[in-house]
C-alpha cells in the first residue's frame, strides 16, 4: 500500500564528459598518423 | 560578438590538420552526446567509455577522409554512438557482468525478499498506521478495500458478497484510495519504506 504515495522522479540526467577523457582524445588525435601506399591506408599512433 | 563556425567547416578545418577544430566539435557536442549514451546505459562510466570510443571512431573516420557530409556531423555521431550502445549490450548479453559501484550495489539485487529489521519495523508501523486510516473510510468503502487488499478477493468476488455490481465495487475502492490519500495530505501522514 505505501507503494501507491511514492511520487515517480524524473529520470532525465544532464551527463558530460570528463576532461580528462577530452584530453585523452585529443591526444590520441594528435599522435594518430594516417599513411597512404599503393593505395592501401596505414594508420600509426605516435605516443 | 562571437562566431561559431558550422560543424562542416570545423570538419574540413580538422582534416586540414587544425586540432583545435575537433576540441570545438567535441565540446560542442559533448553534452548531448553523453545524455543520448547516459540515457540508454544509465552508467556513468560505461557513458565515458561509449563516448570515448565513439569519437576514437569519428577521428579515425576523418583522419582516413573516408567522411562524406552528406549528412550531418551530429547525426552521424549519434548514429555510431548508438551502434556502440547496441554493441555493448550484446556484448554483455552473451557475458553479463555485475560490479558494485558506489551508487549501486548488487546485493540490492540478489538479495532475498524478506525485509531487514529495521525495514520489517518500519513496515509493523506503516501496517498499524494504515489500519487506523482505513477505519477513517464510510464503511462501504472500507468493506471492498479490506476483501480486496487484505483477504486477496476479486471484484467479482466482493460483488458477490456484497450484494452490489462489480462496477460499483470498483468505485468504490477507488474512493476509498481517494480518500485516503485525502486523510494523508490533509494530516501530514508521512508512509514510507
Amino acid at each position: 500500500m505505501e507503494n501507491f504515495y511514492v511520487k515517480n522522479k524524473s529520470k532525465c540526467k544532464i551527463v558530460k564528459a570528463k576532461p580528462e577523457t577530452i584530453e585523452f582524445l585529443l591526444n590520441y588525435s594528435k599522435s594518430l598518423k594516417i599513411t597512404e601506399a599503393e593505395g592501401i591506408k596505414f594508420e600509426s599512433n605516435l605516443n | 560578438m562571437e562566431l561559431q563556425l558550422a560543424d562542416s567547416q570545423l570538419i574540413r578545418y580538422y582534416i586540414k590538420g587544425d586540432e583545435r577544430a575537433l576540441e570545438t566539435l567535441i565540446n560542442r557536442h559533448n553534452q548531448r552526446l553523453s545524455s543520448f549514451i547516459y540515457s540508454k546505459v544509465n552508467d556513468r562510466e560505461i557513458t565515458e567509455d561509449i563516448f570515448q570510443d565513439t569519437f576514437i571512431k569519428v577521428i579515425r573516420t576523418l583522419k582516413k577522409g573516408r567522411y562524406s557530409e552528406e549528412g550531418k556531423f551530429l547525426p552521424w555521431v549519434m548514429r555510431i554512438a548508438h551502434n556502440l550502445i547496441i554493441d555493448h549490450f550484446r556484448k554483455n548479453s552473451r557475458m553479463p557482468l555485475f560490479e558494485g559501484t558506489s551508487s549501486f550495489n548488487i546485493f540490492s539485487v540478489i538479495s532475498d525478499e524478506k525485509l531487514n529489521a529495521e525495514k520489517q519495523l518500519i513496515k509493523n508501523q506503516i501496517d498499524k498506521d494504515l489500519v487506523l486510516l482505513i477505519d477513517e473510510l464510510p464503511k462501504d468503502q472500507k468493506d471492498v478495500l479490506v476483501m480486496r487488499i487484505y483477504k486477496d478477493m476479486s471484484f467479482k468476488e466482493i460483488s458477490e458478497n456484497t450484494g452490489v455490481s462489480i462496477n460499483t465495487a470498483l468505485g468504490r475502492m477507488r474512493y476509498a484510495l481517494i480518500n485516503l490519500r485525502k486523510i494523508i495530505e490533509e494530516n501530514n501522514i508521512v508512509l514510507t519504506n
